[in-house]
């Protein structure tokens, strides 16, 4: 098991400096010049231009760039925003919002996910499981925005259940903004569920544990349930990744200060090094939660284990 | 459907003890979204306490969903239970409730299948596999369940039990598997063991043993053991009794030396030409043609007549056209002996000229 | 005796065996096709879907009015007999700009979708076909890109190009979105580059490229389908939620994306603003969607 983990872990390094090369890459490297961007309409000395990109490496080669970055990045340095603000204090103060708006959505995505998922794989046909399939589908065909948006007319404007904007109300707030992130993720949990449910119910060793003279809720609890929430529990565990990556679009629309929004800010502003650093802290996240699911898989599923 | 074979068929034999397991004209079939596929169409046998009995036939005869269906774990739906009775000492199982079926699997009847890999649990250990019986049928501790579940397997003579009880059944062999399947069927003890192709994915040597195995295990308990296998070998080394099916029916039984030295239905005939005898004379083998047919769309008549090497089609006698009669299971020659065949008397005469000649 | 007899009994199973494939394959099609004729989930979804394609090529056929023609007097005016979507904020008929927003959504769902595929290909059958490190390098890669999501790595993207038309919108969606394509067809080829048929190919001396396309890739292209068919919907409404986060398409295209952006202020006094290109945004996905589910139903007899 400790060599399983240990294997993973190196796997991730590379991927982990890929990524964050592609994102710095992109950011530093394609045109646009952020310094004309920070300067706005003000025509700049050509000093002033010259010390600001010296300041930031403008000059280095791009991978002499990246070098210094990270390893300015290793020490916790995430670099200034050009109101020489640390990029570290913004993550500090957003990183909670995110995380917490993230956490809503995975509860939601996981209960509500599941229980659709598994009363629908169990009685398969039923109206039940034909209501999940159709709402499913449509949750999966309305983008995120416009989920949204119909969110927080009807639950928000038109009944005024749930506060549409900000997050004065605490936890309150969370849940209009954490449902409409996991909606897309809910649908994806509910019927993975229930394919998954659905296809173990066919598996020999259900027909076994029937032929053993086991009760129905033994069979169906224990010996199905089990192995087709392997996939459905990985899934989630990977998900909370990409789900604060994925916040951008709801904390727009629901104004939220989290990272998501900061991101958001910082492109239209073309603060690189705020981008960059939010990003990278996406992508770690993104990267840690898979790691977690793959050690997770392992602990699940034996045949991984003694691999 | 015709079913006047019962009264052949169920009837004990002589000296024997009284039947575990008796079924009485069993149908299933199937209802698909392209039909209904017959899978057994009134099947009758009955298997006594220390006896064997095969159910031969090849893949699609039926003989798997017959044994599902006595077992009470057919997919329903879409297998459905049309018609017959499954007496399993004397009570009709098929009347009985969902619970008191459920308390039969396992004490009563257990089962074996096939491919022991995909029938045991990927996700929990073997020993938690087998103790289960315990804890599910007589309300065991989790570690006498464990205790008993070492016992078994090194009943089952797996080496190293008390280690190996706590693996996963990836981490077993083909042949330990399927004794670890054995393990969990023998548990409690059944009167009555079904082992559905119980060595058809094993290797030659490995089945013999598995085979011996189980010889073994039914002389210490004395329970019936029926058998599913379209291995002729298998049935020749262990069944005393063996039913031919085709195409959902039972086309011929009675005593493996009979049946075995003497068809008396062209398909068994069949069957024997079809494969090589190790000790014999190198005579041509003779397969069977054609294939077996659609259980969806059986042929008129007797089932096996577009196959038939001695169909008579023109020129038949009143209700014995191959084509248009269904041939009834009707004894042949020696007692408790019957063949669904037409011409039943004429094929054993046939053979009997020949090997006099 | 015997021998000739076995080797004549071989022959014909070889034969019978070989000309099995094309039947089974012919049969998967013809049966999916079945199928897929009585699913009332598919019939929905291929309607609709033709609206939406006949829209994008013959708006005019849809309306006679000209969806720049705005007169700033009727600004935001709601539906009514002579405008059933009522009017933009420019005073311009509403329904003849939906109308016409249907031309770049599918456009672009269609063009970053053949851009997804050739990677996705391309890159999956060198992966799987060749293994070894190759594989791993490329693997390696893809985890790399999947690090980014969607939406974000093309919101990036898109925020350091110069222009934001059509083809870079496509391209940043390609970018940031082949790998589930690639790691589709990777696993097909995985699957079957060592079968008794490919290997009998290869002993016949067939060259590599003719392996892979005559003989491995057709079996990915029945999963390939289903994919695309599904992810057509995302891509399209991936292009609306860059173009309504103000970093994908710009005025004066006409868009959903735009349409929905520029009116998300008047959610409380002009829904019909956000409303109407929301619908018709979530008709076209779900069109693909209901396409996709229907065809990997009828595809994967499994689940039959």
């Amino acid at each position: 098991m400790g060599r399983f983990v240990a294997r993973r872990l190196l796997l991730t390094i590379p991927v982990l400096i890929g990524a964050t090369f592609l994102i710095f890459a992109m950011v530093y490297a394609l045109p646009g010049d952020p310094i004309r961007a920070l300067a706005g309409d003000r025509p700049l000395a050509p000093a002033v231009q010259a010390q600001l990109a010296d300041e930031f490496n403008l000059n280095d080669p791009l991978w002499l760039q990246y070098v210094k970055y990270v390893g300015d990045l290793v020490q916790g340095d995430f670099g200034t925003d050009f109101s020489g603000r640390p990029v570290s204090d913004t993550i500090e103060q957003r990183l909670p919002v995110t995380a917490k708006l993230a956490l809503a959505a995975v509860i939601f995505e996981a209960v509500i996910g599941l229980i659709a998922g598994i009363l629908a794989g169990i009685r398969r046909g039923s109206w039940f499981d034909n209501l999940v399939l159709v709402s499913t589908t449509l949750i999966v065909s309305v983008p995120v925005f416009v989920l949204g948006f119909i969110a927080q007319y009807v639950l928000g404007l038109k009944f005024g259940w749930f506060p549409t904007s900000g997050i004065g109300d605490g936890w309150y707030s969370y849940v209009l903004p954490g449902l409409v992130l996991a909606s897309l993720s809910l649908a994806y949990v509910a019927r993975l569920t229930r394919t998954s449910l659905a296809e173990n119910l066919r598996q020999d060793y259900v027909r076994t544990a029937r032929a053993k003279g086991l009760k129905p809720s033994v069979v169906i609890g224990k010996h199905t349930l089990r192995n087709s929430l392997i996939p459905v529990v990985t899934f989630i565990g990977a998900d909370i990744g990409a789900l604060m990556g994925g916040a951008i679009v709801t904390e727009s629309i629901f104004n939220i200060p989290g990272l998501g929004r900061a991101v958001y800010d910082a492109v239209l502003r073309q603060e690189g090094a705020v981008v960059v650093g939010i990003v990278t802290l996406f992508v770690f996240f993104y990267i840690f939660f898979n790691l977690v699911v793959d050690v997770l898989y392992a602990l699940l599923d034996p045949r991984i284990r003694y691999d | 459907m015709i079913t006047t074979s019962s009264a052949i068929t169920s009837t004990p034999r002589p000296a024997s003890t009284t039947p575990v397991l008796e079924v009485d004209d069993l149908t299933v079939e199937f209802r698909t979204p392209k039909g209904v596929v017959n899978a057994v169409n009134g099947i009758s046998y009955s298997v006594s306490e220390g006896e064997t009995v095969a159910i031969l036939g090849e893949s699609g005869s039926g003989k798997s969903v017959s044994v599902q269906a006595v077992m009470g774990i057919l997919d329903s739906p879409p297998g459905h239970i049309t018609n017959g009775r499954v007496l399993f000492q004397g009570r009709d199982l098929l009347t009985a409730t969902p619970e008191e079926q459920r308390a039969v699997r396992g004490p009563g009847i257990a089962m074996i299948f096939q491919d022991a890999l995909s029938s045991l649990n990927p996700v929990f250990t073997v020993g938690h596999q087998i103790g289960e019986m315990f804890r599910a049928h007589r309300g065991a501790s989790r570690k006498e369940a464990k205790e008993a579940a070492v016992e078994l397997l090194d009943r089952v003579r797996i080496p190293d039990a008390r280690r190996r009880a706590n693996a996963y059944p990836h981490q077993f062999s083909g042949g330990m598997r399927q004794r670890v399947m054995i393990a969990m069927a023998l548990a409690l003890d059944p009167k009555l063991l079904i082992a559905d192709e119980p060595t058809t994915a094993l290797d030659v040597t490995v089945q013999a043993q598995i085979m011996d195995l189980l010889k073994d295990l039914q002389r210490d308990t004395g329970m019936g053991l029926l058998l599913i296998t379209h291995d002729l070998g298998v049935v020749n080394e262990v069944a005393d009794k063996v039913l031919v099916m085709y195409a959902g029916r039972v086309v011929e039984t009675g005593t493996v030396d009979e049946v075995f030295s003497d068809p008396s239905h062209p398909y068994t005939e069949g069957l024997m030409a079809s494969v090589p005898s190790v000790e014999g004379v190198s005579t041509r083998l003779r397969p069977i043609v054609g294939t077996p047919p659609d259980l969806s769309r059986i042929p008129t008549g007797c089932s096996f007549h577009p196959r038939c090497p001695r169909r008579v089609l023109e020129g038949a006698p009143p209700g014995k056209d191959c084509d248009d009669d269904v041939p009834l299971l009707l004894p042949v020659g020696a007692p408790g002996r019957a063949s669904a065949c037409h011409y039943r008397e004429e094929v054993l005469r046939a053979r009997s000229t020949a090997a006099g000649v | 005796m015997t021998e000739p007899q076995t080797e004549r009994v071989t022959s014909t199973l070889e034969a019978e065996v070989a000309g099995s494939a094309p039947i089974a394959e012919a049969s998967l099609w013809s049966d999916a096709w079945k199928s897929l004729r009585k699913n009332p989930f598919f019939i929905v979804g291929s309607v609709l879907l033709l609206v939406f394609l006949v829209m994008a090529l013959f708006p005019q056929l849809f309306t006679n009015a000209d969806p720049r023609a705005c007169d700033l007097s009727r600004s935001a005016d709601g539906p009514s007999g002579s405008a059933w979507f009522g009017y933009d904020v420019q005073g311009c008929d509403y329904y003849a700009n939906v109308v016409y927003g249907a031309k770049v959504s599918v456009t672009i769902g269609f063009l970053s979708m053949l851009g997804t595929l050739v990677i996705g290909v391309v890159v999956g059958a060198i992966a799987g076909y060749y293994g070894g490190w190759l594989d791993s390098v490329l693997a390696r890669i893809t985890d790399i890109f999947y690090g980014l999501p969607l939406i974000l790595g093309a919101f990036i993207l898109l925020s350091v190009l110069p222009d934001r038309g059509v083809p870079e919108v496509s391209l940043a969606l390609i970018v940031f979105g082949w790998m589930t394509a690639m790691r589709l067809v990777r696993s097909t080829v995985v699957s079957v580059k060592d079968a008794d048929y490919v290997q009998a190919a290869r002993a016949l001396g067939a060259s590599t490229p003719r392996i892979l396309i005559r003989h491995i890739l057709p079996n990915a292209i029945a999963p390939v389908l289903v994919y695309s068919t599904i992810y057509i919907g995302t891509l399209i409404a991936a292009e609306a939620t860059l173009t309504f986060l103000g970093i994908g398409l710009q005025l004066p295209e006409i868009s959903w994306g735009l349409q929905i952006n520029s009116a998300q202020n008047r959610l409380r006094d002009a829904s019909h603003l956000i409303l109407f290109p929301s619908a018709f945004l979530s008709l076209t996905v779900l069109s693909f969607i209901l396409i996709g589910d229907a065809l990997r139903d009828a595809l994967d007899p499994k689940l039959r």
